[in-house]
């Protein structure tokens, strides 16, 4: 780590940039703007905390775009045991939610072209393909990415990312820690639980080395603890939306979801949760609902269609509908009663095993129907996504399942988290529109 | 003539207009090729119809098909999907399961005891299992699309078409006809092909019997022969099968009128 790397660090983060955001975040807060494209007939002024996410978000890719030579950096996927690398230090970079920011952006096609271009075929996952092609060119919507000094791979939510990490340990020349989690078919067992434990200790040694520093395992502890509180936070947020109208619907949390991804583990994450799940109460008090005239309420399942996040929003709004309820932000906090800072490698080692893509389907078809039932739902989306296999896995059934059993309508949607070429407006739309029918038959 | 009320379902490749009585019966039809200025297509069909009948007065009219939209003259717009389970619904009495094939997609729809649309499954950003899948292939086998179904029909050996693609299938025609195989056998493959496509959208949602079929392509012998190969199941076809959609248009005007 050089002395000069960290001057710039201090004078672009800390002096120029994070002021500058605070201060653009507080501008923003005093005088709330909303976009004159905003649809206010159909649905409710954005969330306040939206000002809060902005800074949250941009101060994250600020402190990347300077971090080489003053911290270490990690790159890590979405499912990773990101714990130890937080208390070692390291600045963490999550591609995937990298990716998921250059599709809101609208910046996809360009960058994974990159990737194709090299020959990466297009039937690889979308998110490693705009990574790839971004580790390729140094495109991005946000300035510069940092090089990695180590790779962290967790096969918890694929095994697309043992493929993908290892072109980027070539790619970089970095140690690649790679986690192996066996898949949880009903139960996992002693041995799988202790096999992960192992992989974690096992990690340790070499991430201290890339970091130059050893493991305080009471920063750990109080690490996981921040994670523990964050999410516990996530989850009664998405709970909220068990009220009528709900305050807030899935096209929100796909936002506010990013620092539950790649800010766990901070204090500041866990004031932003706070402070939103006040914003939501206030709302929930005054009556306030995400979409004007809630009529209906939908459950979404499968990753979101980052580049037509409002068009959905809308689209679905015009008629009432409310999308209240996914499977998708609730992975990010169904694992929160398995931390356990008394026992932090058997917790993370538990914790990692269980995300809903590395259980059976039926995990997921009861995660549903659960969901179903608490969240009061009338209909069903199931994004089925050509980018991630693991999850789409099963929707044929899980739809049928879930049309037999609550007699209510649900939809199969063939799109692409990233990949805009995989996904047909029109198609889409005419769906939609018989889909919303059927809901008021 | 005493039309109620009036149906158009403007799809991608024909305009269908229906004019109905109060009780519900088809009094009146027209239908044209698409023209891709939708707007003044559908003020010809009704100019068209104001000369038969004089006065176009208080009869409501609702648009469905992809074109729905551009009908400004429409009280209201509902999708195809809805409008083909009313229609068929209507002239046949009962339920099960509708496969619509059109040219831009095909439909399959679970009809309920009432009427009502339980489940709904179509092609997904792919031509295979359409109508224009056999239509970009009777241009390159140069037969007219109308004698499609009866020149396959006629063969005595058929062969297998692997590519689901329209495009590829396309070449793999072109492969075909290069090594000497006929046309018959290949029209029949080609028919195989794109039925097998359907029959698993049917499948995806389960089979309610009975089995109906609407839709332009429904003209074709040979689809429902296929599908009836395929599925086991004996295919019911309503009187007027490319008219349903419209047809299903209209009974919601006339439900609109009355409420």
């Amino acid at each position: 780590m050089g002395i000069t790397d960290s001057l710039k660090y201090y004078w672009n983060v800390k002096v120029v940039g994070q002021p500058f955001l605070h201060w653009q975040r507080r501008q923003a807060e005093r005088r709330p703007k909303v976009s004159s494209r905003w649809r206010s007939d159909i649905l409710s002024p954005p969330l306040r905390i939206g000002a809060k996410t902005k800074e949250l978000i941009s101060r994250h890719y600020l402190e990347g775009r300077y971090a080489n030579g003053h911290r270490p950096v990690a790159w890590v996927t979405s499912g990773g045991p990101v714990e130890i690398l937080q208390a070692l230090g390291f600045y963490v970079l999550y591609p995937e939610n990298h990716g998921a920011l250059c599709g809101v952006r609208k910046a996809v096609v360009e960058i994974y072209g990159e990737a194709e271009n090299a020959g990466y075929s297009t039937d690889i996952c979308s998110y490693a393909r705009t990574d790839i092609g971004s580790m390729l060119s140094g495109k991005t919507p946000v300035g510069r990415l940092p090089k990695p000094d180590l790779l962290l791979a967790c096969t918890n939510i694929c095994q697309t990312v043992l493929h993908w990490y290892r072109v980027l340990a070539k790619h970089f020349e970095v140690p690649l820690i790679l986690i192996d989690t066996p898949f949880v078919y009903t139960k996992a067992s002693d041995h799988a639980l202790e096999y992960v434990k192992k992989q974690l200790e096992n990690s340790i040694p070499i991430a201290e080395q890339v970091a130059g520093r050893t493991l305080d395992y009471r920063r750990l502890k109080e690490i996981i603890h921040l994670s523990k509180d964050a999410t516990e936070l996530w989850l009664e947020i998405i709970g909220r939306g068990r009220h009528h109208p709900a305050p807030m619907s899935v096209f929100d949390q796909f936002i506010h979801m990013a620092p539950i991804v790649e800010m766990r583990g901070k204090k500041e994450t866990v004031d932003f949760y706070a402070a939103l799940l006040k914003e939501l109460d206030e709302n929930i008090d005054k009556g306030i609902g995400a979409v004007r005239n809630e009529r209906k309420r939908l459950l979404w399942d499968n990753l979101p269609i980052w580049y037509r996040l409002r068009y959905f929003a809308e689209n679905l709004g015009e008629h009432g509908i409310c999308v209240v309820a996914s499977t998708y932000t609730n992975a990010w906090a169904e694992l929160a009663p398995l931390m356990n800072l008394e026992k932090p490698l058997d917790s993370m080692a538990n914790t990692y095993m269980h995300p809903i893509l590395n259980q059976g389907t039926k995990y997921k078809l009861d995660t549903m129907k659960r969901m179903v039932e608490e969240f009061q739902l009338d209909g069903v989306i199931l994004h089925s996504d050509r980018s991630c296999k693991p999850y789409s896995i099963g929707q044929i059934d899980q739809r049928n399942l879930l049309i037999q059993e609550y007699g209510i309508p649900a939809l199969l949607l063939e799109a692409d988290h990233d990949d805009p070429r995989a996904y047909s407006e029109e198609q889409v739309a005419s769906r939609l529109a018989s889909f919303v029918e059927m809901l008021d038959d | 003539m005493k039309i109620a009320a009036l149906g158009i379902d403007v799809g991608s490749t024909t305009v269908k207009m229906v004019g109905i009585d109060a009780a519900g019966e088809i009094v009146w039809h027209h239908l044209e090729p698409v023209d891709p200025r939708v707007e003044k297509q559908v003020d010809s069909f009704l100019n068209k119809l104001k000369q038969e009948i004089n006065s176009l007065n208080n009869i409501p009219l609702i648009a469905t098909g992809y074109g729905r939209n551009l009908v400004h003259q429409a009280v209201k717009n509902i999708t195809e999907i809805t409008c083909h389970a009313k229609g068929v619904y209507h002239q046949l009495g009962h339920g099960g399961t509708l496969i619509d094939i059109g040219g831009q997609d095909s439909k399959v729809i679970v009809i309920g005891t009432k009427g009502q649309v339980v489940d709904f499954a179509m092609n997904d950003k792919c031509a295979a299992g359409t109508g224009r899948f056999l239509e970009n292939s009777a241009a390159r086998m140069q037969v007219p699309i109308e004698e499609m179904g009866t020149v396959a029909l006629s063969a005595t050996e058929e062969v297998a078409i692997s590519s689901t693609c329209t495009v590829f299938a396309e070449s793999e025609i072109i492969s075909m006809i290069a090594h000497g195989v006929e046309i018959e056998p290949i029209l029949m493959g080609l028919h195989r092909s794109l039925i097998r496509r359907v029959v698993a959208m049917v499948r995806s949602v389960g089979l309610v019997p009975p089995l109906l079929l609407s839709g332009g392509v429904v003209k074709n012998p040979a689809i429902r022969k296929v599908i009836e190969e395929e599925t086991k199941e004996q295919v019911f076809l309503p009187e007027h099968p490319q008219l349903m959609g419209a047809y299903g248009a209209a009974l919601f005007a006339l439900k609109l009128m009355a409420s």
